[in-house]
């Protein structure tokens, strides 16, 4: 507790946990929004722009949230991690400096526009507004994934004089491939939980019986893009991220598996809990052979176990790592399967009919939440003992003048603003979904 | 190259300033010179739809001082600790404040954020004002590159001071009278009726203190900061930067007697800009002056990092720089004229 580390470790992932809880609306809203303009526009219909005027509200909420939350993520790096910041600022200041000029600016400039600008604007003028910030948050996204990226996986740099990493080749650098497979699954997720939601709250209105027309619009989209993106969550962009994990960070891969042997024709565990103590896992299910197929593409390929590496280059906490990634892998079936059904109800034109189903729906809101946060806890702790993958270890980056009492009190502080967030944030999303979309569906 | 850098660092911390100045000023003043909630949503019409965008200056400025100069960034920002988490938490008060405020109809739910917004927006100039003032005065960074700072000390000015001392909080009121008085000459330009009335009157007395107070912090820097003007002179952008804000007060004294509001804010606007930018000529290249030696100063050459990196930064920076800017232009055309309380249920 007196060691600093643990409490800039501590602020970081609890503050960046945070925020992401509320960009990844924001970037799977944006797509949703955009189609419902794109839908509106083409069909002529106002029910498409009643839903997404009353998306493009809840949006501008959690946007809110989304840039003060975000404000001292890009503080923290100086503030929390000043040894790493030196190292490798040259780097990953390029991509951060990026995000602001071509991202944030495009953002914050059209959010106004697409929330209260409908009057003002021609109908293509507003969908125009969607479209920017669409883009804007995606590209803010792909921004942030390649920083994170580079952390994981360093390119394109080569070692300075003064011992500090130096840019030596920006594309290399920009298109990084860990990032473009990062990025491909984070958005697809950002998606997921877009629709998620909209499905939650068609189902919501659907089993209170109010809004009946939009209800079974936000059903629709909501399962369709739901069950899309759920499947492409897994396969193909998951699947990628496992195979860059284990060609990269085989080490965290074995740690993620709870693999402590190595050999050929690996079995893929699907449930057990792993014993670190004594390297084993207890009452496993597995399915022999997949895990060396899924990494290596092929059943008799060998798949180090956690045995095959020093100790101290094994990330440090193993139980956590390797059930965060059943979670996020155990969730992304299952939200297939509910999605799936869901759609078949609706092909069949009994979903809004199915209460169950409709509870379901309803219920699962939370679900992509949960497996974003723990696919980011992989991420982050797989990353361990490295800060930088291979170059800087995490006990070298923190801020030499800060003393653990300063960070715990500041963290203290964040944990009070964030509960008042939050509340902030539930109070006056659910004020909309009361009123609902009717409300402000006079026309524009 | 290096010199390329720490002046599009400052152009755009300057740039920075002028924007959320405005802002910040209408925060300053929202209380004083807007009384009636009509009145309020006016002022907040105002800044509402320009307000993130002036922040993401600071962002984008804070990163390209990472890309260019991290060992400074990473100093100053550890070095000043719980100052620079005051200053967030200020800014994140200050934007929910402005976003959530006309959600509900209730009254106590809008005096709560009334009075938040303005507290933010009064502690965060004084906070710039001191941060500015400890980069003139200097920090004690020491060989390893680093420093450490309490809030404040004895308020003296020595080689071991606080963040807070006599002449930091003197640069501190100094900002926020004059975010005070460009956020009052900004209200007169967008408003009508009593809010343009009110702040106008202000503005004359702000611009008053304004001139005094650059006198007397002038002068307290030539002390604190012996030789610091010495550069001025020697450097070509110093006298642009000067006759810059000389000529931006003057034109705000011109603007706000002949009642040309528009003429006056971008005086103001130009007196920030160009004591900003004469104030990075007189420190030129020193970024953090160390008081215990000035071998031990963080400066644009010794800070860089070095070439490939500044080169490429740079290639992207002039791409986007222009385009932030034409989304400027075309939000302050899209929002020309005088701005009116938007419906209940709307707007900010
Ligand atoms: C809806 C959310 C969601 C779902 C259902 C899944 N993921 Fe995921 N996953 C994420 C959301 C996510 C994420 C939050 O977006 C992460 C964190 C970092 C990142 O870029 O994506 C992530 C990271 C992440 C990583 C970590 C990479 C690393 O260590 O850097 C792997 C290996 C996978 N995912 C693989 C999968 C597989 C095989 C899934 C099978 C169904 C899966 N994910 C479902
Ligand atoms: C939004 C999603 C993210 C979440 C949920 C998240 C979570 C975490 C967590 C839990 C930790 C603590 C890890 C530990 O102590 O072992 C952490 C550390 C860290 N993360 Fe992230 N992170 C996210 C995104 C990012 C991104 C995009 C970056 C880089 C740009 C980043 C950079 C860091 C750094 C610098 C640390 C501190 C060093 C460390 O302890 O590893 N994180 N993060
Ligand atoms: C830990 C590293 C992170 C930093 C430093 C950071 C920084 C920021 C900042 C400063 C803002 C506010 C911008 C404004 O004023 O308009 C913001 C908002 C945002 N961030 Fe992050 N962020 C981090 C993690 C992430 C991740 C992992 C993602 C997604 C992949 C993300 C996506 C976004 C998006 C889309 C926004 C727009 C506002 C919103 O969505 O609510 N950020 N972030």
């Amino acid at each position: 507790m007196g060691d600093p580390l643990f409490w800039h470790r501590l602020q970081f992932g609890f503050t960046a946990t945070f925020h992401y809880l509320f960009p990844q609306l924001t970037m799977g809203l944006a797509f949703i929004i955009v189609v419902l303009k794109a839908l509106g526009l083409k069909t002529g219909e106002a029910r498409y722009n009643d839903a997404a005027r009353f998306w493009i509200r809840i949006f501008g909420i959690n946007f809110a949230i989304g840039v003060v939350t975000g404000i001292p993520m890009e503080f923290q790096f100086g503030t929390n991690w000043a040894q790493f910041s030196r190292f490798s600022g040259g780097i990953i200041g390029q991509t951060l400096g990026m995000e602001g000029m071509f991202a944030f600016f495009l953002e914050s400039s059209f959010l106004g526009l697409l929330v209260w600008g409908e009057k003002k604007l021609s109908p293509k003028g507003h969908f125009g507004a969607a479209l920017a910030l669409w883009v804007g948050s995606w590209l803010s996204g792909y921004f942030i994934i390649a920083t994170n990226a580079f952390m994981q996986h360093p390119v394109g740099y080569t070692m300075g004089a003064d011992g500090t990493v130096q840019l030596a080749s920006f594309w290399t650098f920009l298109l990084n491939p860990w990032a473009l497979v990062q990025y491909a699954h984070n958005m697809v997720a950002t998606v997921v939980t877009g629709s998620f939601v909209v499905a939650a709250v068609g189902a919501f209105w659907s089993l209170k019986g109010i809004h009946e027309t939009q209800a079974r619009l936000n059903l629709k989209v909501g399962t369709i893009l739901g069950l899309v993106f759920s499947v492409l969550v897994a396969f193909p962009t998951g699947d990628l991220q496992g195979k860059m994990v284990a060609k990269h960070q085989p080490v965290t891969l074995a740690a993620m598996e709870g693999r402590f042997d190595s050999g050929t024709h690996a079995p893929l565990t699907l449930i057990g809990q792993p014993n670190v103590a004594q390297r084993r896992i207890e009452n496993p299910i597995r399915l022999p052979a997949v895990l060396s197929f899924i990494a290596y593409g092929s059943f008799s390929s060998n798949v180090k176990g956690l045995e095959a590496f020093p100790q101290d280059q094994w990330p440090q906490n193993i139980e956590f790592l390797y059930y965060a990634f059943h979670i996020m892998a155990g969730l992304g079936t299952l939200m297939i399967l509910v999605m799936a059904l869901a759609v078949l109800l609706l092909w069949r034109k009994k979903l809004d009919s199915s209460r169950a189903m409709l509870w379901v729906l309803m219920l699962a809101f939370p679900f992509p939440y949960i497996a974003t946060t723990a696919g980011w806890v992989v991420t982050e702790f797989g990353r361990q003992p490295w800060l930088l993958y291979g170059l800087l270890r995490t006990t070298q980056g923190g801020s030499p003048t800060v003393n653990a009492g300063q960070t715990a009190f500041t963290t203290l502080g964040f944990a009070g603003i964030f509960v008042v967030l939050g509340i902030l944030f539930l109070f006056l999303v659910g004020r909309e979904l009361a009123h609902g979309p009717e409300s402000h569906a006079e026309k524009a | 190259m290096e010199m390329l850098w720490f002046w599009l660092v400052s152009v755009m911390v300057a740039i920075y300033v002028v924007l959320d100045g405005f802002d910040f000023g209408a925060g300053i003043l929202h209380l004083f010179v807007a009384k009636t909630n009509e009145e309020r949503r006016e002022v907040l019409g105002a800044i509402g739809p320009l307000w993130d965008g002036n922040e993401v200056w600071l962002l984008a400025g804070g990163g390209s001082m990472f890309l260019a100069f991290p060992k400074v960034l990473a100093s100053g920002f550890s070095g000043f600790y719980l100052a620079m988490w005051l200053v967030v938490w200020c800014l994140m008060l200050r934007g929910i404040s402005i976003e959530f405020r006309s959600h509900l109809k209730d009254g106590l739910w809008r005096h709560f954020w009334d009075s938040t917004f303005a507290v933010s927006s009064i502690l965060l100039p004084i906070l710039f004002g001191a941060a500015l003032g400890n980069v003139l005065r200097g920090v004690p960074v020491d060989g390893s590159g680093y420093f450490e700072m309490a809030l404040w000390t004895n308020f003296r000015v020595g080689t071991h001071p606080g963040i807070l001392d006599w002449y930091t909080v003197l640069i501190g009121v100094f900002a926020l009278a004059t975010l005070a008085g460009h956020g009052a000459l900004f209200l007169a330009w967008k408003t009508e009726g009593p809010v343009h009335d009110r702040a106008r009157a202000l503005a004359m007395k702000l611009w008053g203190l304004v001139l005094v107070l650059w006198i007397v912090s002038s002068y307290a820097t030539s002390i604190v900061n012996p030789g610091v003007f010495e550069n001025l002179p020697k450097a070509p952008l110093g006298w642009l930067a000067t006759l810059i804000f000389l000529a931006g007060l003057v034109l705000v004294f011109v603007g706000t007697k002949q009642a040309r509001p528009l003429l006056a804010f971008i005086g103001s606007g130009a007196f920030i800009l160009g004591l900003l930018a004469a104030s990075a000529a007189c420190v030129y290249p020193v970024m953090l002056r160390s008081t215990l030696d000035p071998a031990y100063s963080l400066t644009a050459l010794n800070a860089s990092v070095g070439g490939p990196g500044l080169r490429a930064g740079l290639v992207w920076w002039l791409i986007g720089f222009p385009i932030a800017l034409g989304y400027f232009a075309f939000l302050f055309r899209f929002h020309r004229g005088k701005v009116k309380a938007a419906a209940e249920g709307e707007g900010y």
